[in-house]
């Protein structure tokens, strides 16, 4: 029987040794992914999201950086043990990326065909008239109209929603089964924003391939995930079934956040419910749990201790020492 | 608003008139016969008007135009056609005197709160620089004590007051911006996507801010975003730009509730909601395309290329901006009020 994980990841901790001391950017985060599964992680800037995926795809500097713990197995195999020619073979052919910024992701001086073709290259080996043939389907595949002339533009001459569709193009090339976006839509308009998430949720029916979706936009991961992961200060504070994180959610901090969003669907007369204060500073390592300072609910033992993520319905989980519900302690 | 105030607002003058703006920026070329050889009509043609206290949430896709009308509207780049009134001050024909009130009294809040403090002054000087530029408080002590002030009311806390920008967070140097915005008494402020770059739990607390200085110094606003769920929440009535012009305006619940042109419709239906069950539930509008460019818009409706209902008058005449139930505007041949 075919292993129904494809990716675990367990206890990572990330951390990077600046000048001013060292950044606590990713706490001990523990999470899993199934074959064909789409999870979303939110969280707000500095949150660690994206520090944790580049943390299993290797992609951290070192030094400055440090991955001071942690396994991510792809397929039973722990990629931060992989020497980094191994490495390579899996990363933009196992594992794809898509990342924020399609204006800055492309290099300028090259055309799109060119870029387009180098995983068929690399990873495929593939001839050339091979490989012109497979970056005219990609392209179709994203929805870019005319593929052969496009193939000779530069990346200055495609738009912002094109370019973004041209990297996703670049990450289907040699078919991955897992695609992390790390906020591909973040710089678009909604309307782009639209069709790329449309896109995007089609190919990975076509593909069976599995998505992280990172996000700081609670609005886009009820549309993509199934499953998502809130991030703060570089841990894991709520994981659940989108249906239930929306309409139930257990942590402080992922019920403030709702509270903190207006609906483009209904009128809100009261003022919103803002999060008093600021995220943690990261260059201070974590004692108790990081929401602490702005946590409405917060006592003692928050200050002292780090909650593990408590088992709170099926497939729920929240790191907090108080049960929401009930109000009481646990 | 609540009706009584909506009846006085509605027997006295607007706050601020804007009559067929037009603001183009000519394309030259040639070094040595230098040739105008066309133009980007960023701001081709808008008319309307905001009420004293009142919030115009102006929205639209990145590229339409928005943040070029808010600041035409100030006088930060020159009008190239039109006309424009603020507390009574015409921008085109007023004097150097009138001018400066006029500054003093329409303010802006920008949308980068890295990119518009000056790294090098400390927070006193940049909330102080309005009070020094009109000479309002030309006592130095006064002058501080107007930025303790100002600082107490954007819950900055006074004790910062010779800190640099780089030492505030994102949200604090937004609230640095609300207080300079603030420090010269204005009665009109443009907000220029003033809560983009910041985080959502951040985004809250800015808001509130400004609907609480709203309140109590009666302010009026012109609310750039592309936030559209906040422009909802923040906003009386709503102008959704596309293309240098104004494809419909309404009051934001008209506006919100029952869209009735094809791209506010579509745009309104592009917007994540953050709650999985209500959102595999409604109907999404799918544009096709992107924006194109402002230097040769389609000709017709401007919108007709991807229009999903667009028939054959829509690519030959320009639609008229007409009124279609009362108070909601909209330019758009097909739509029918239904």
């Amino acid at each position: 029987m075919k292993q129904e994980r494809i990716l675990e990841v367990n206890d990572l901790r990330t951390r990077f040794h600046i000048a001013e001391g060292t950044v606590y950017a990713v706490n001990g985060v523990s999470f899993h992914l199934n074959h064909g599964e789409a999870i979303g992680v939110v969280g707000e800037s500095g949150c660690g999201k994206s520090v944790t995926m580049m943390s299993i795809m290797r992609l951290i500097p070192i030094p400055p950086g440090e991955i001071a713990s942690g396994q991510a197995l792809y397929e039973g195999r722990d990629l931060l043990k992989l020497s980094e020619s191994e490495m390579e073979d899996i990363r933009g052919k196992d594992i794809a990326m898509v990342f924020q910024d399609p204006m800055t992701a492309f290099n300028p001086v090259l055309t799109i065909g060119r870029q387009l073709g180098e995983p068929l290259r690399v990873h495929l080996g593939l001839s050339k008239e091979k490989i012109n043939q497979r970056s005219i389907e990609l392209l179709e595949q994203v929805g870019i109209s005319d593929p052969p002339q496009h193939l000779l533009d530069y990346p200055h001459q495609f738009s912002g929603g094109m370019r973004q569709r041209a990297m996703i193009a670049m990450a289907l090339a040699c078919s991955p089964s897992i695609l992390i976006a790390d906020e591909p839509t973040t710089a678009l308009d909604v309307t782009i924003q639209a069709q790329i998430v449309e896109l995007v949720l089609r190919i990975r029916e076509q593909m069976n391939m599995a998505v992280i979706w990172i996000t700081h936009d609670l609005g886009v991961v009820a549309e993509i995930a199934e499953r998502v992961l809130v991030m703060y200060a570089g841990f894991i504070v709520e994981e659940a079934i989108v249906d239930d994180l929306y309409g139930d959610p257990r942590h402080p901090y992922t019920q403030a956040l709702l509270a903190a969003l207006p609906r483009v669907d209904k009128r809100r007369d009261k003022r919103l419910q803002s999060i008093p204060g600021a995220p943690p500073n990261l260059l201070v390592a974590p004692t108790g749990c990081p929401f602490v300072q702005r946590c409405q609910f917060s006592f003692d033992r928050c200050r002292g201790e780090m909650p593990p993520l408590f088992q709170v319905g099926v497939n729920h989980r929240a790191a907090c020492w108080l049960d929401v519900i009930t109000g009481k302690e646990r | 608003m609540d009706d009584v105030q909506s009846a006085i607002v509605k027997t006295t003058p607007p706050l601020v008139l804007v009559d067929q703006l037009k603001k183009h920026f000519p394309i030259r070329q040639g070094l040595i016969i230098d040739r105008e050889i066309g133009s980007v009509k960023a701001v081709d043609g808008i008319s309307f008007s905001i009420q004293r206290g009142e919030t115009l949430g102006l929205v639209g896709e990145s590229g339409c135009g928005k943040t070029t009308a808010g600041r035409t509207i100030l006088g930060l780049y020159p009008i190239t056609s039109g006309r424009v009134l603020v507390t009574g001050i015409s921008l085109e024909n007023a004097s150097k005197e009138q001018m400066k009130l006029f500054r003093r009294k329409a303010q802006i809040i920008f949308q980068d709160p890295y990119a518009s403090l000056n790294p090098r002054w400390t927070v006193s000087a940049i909330i102080g620089e309005p009070l020094r530029v009109h000479n309002l408080l030309p006592d130095g002590k006064a002058r501080d004590e107007r930025v303790h002030e100002l600082m107490m009311k954007v819950g900055l806390s006074p004790r910062l007051i010779n800190r640099f920008p780089h030492e505030f967070s994102g949200g604090q140097r937004q609230r640095i911006g609300v207080a300079r915005a603030l420090a010269s008494d204005p009665a009109f402020i443009v907000c220029d996507e003033p809560i983009s770059a910041l985080d959502v739990s951040i985004q809250a607390q800015v808001v509130n801010l400004l609907e609480e200085l709203q309140d109590e110094f009666t302010l009026t606003y012109l609310f750039i975003a592309h936030d559209l769920s906040m422009v909802r929440h923040i906003c009386d009535r709503v102008a959704v730009m596309y293309l240098g012009i104004f494809v419909e305006l309404a009051d934001c619940d008209d506006l919100y509730e029952n869209p009735l042109h094809p791209y506010t419709q579509a745009l309104l239906s592009a917007v994540p909601i953050p709650d999985p069950k209500r959102d595999r539930q409604r109907q999404r509008i799918i544009l096709k395309g992107e924006i194109p460019s402002p230097i040769n818009p389609p000709s017709g409706c401007r919108f007709h290329p991807r229009c999903p209902i667009a028939a054959e008058i829509c690519g030959s005449e320009v639609p008229e901006w007409r009124e279609i139930t009362p108070e909601h505007w909209i330019a758009c041949h097909l739509a029918t009020n239904s």
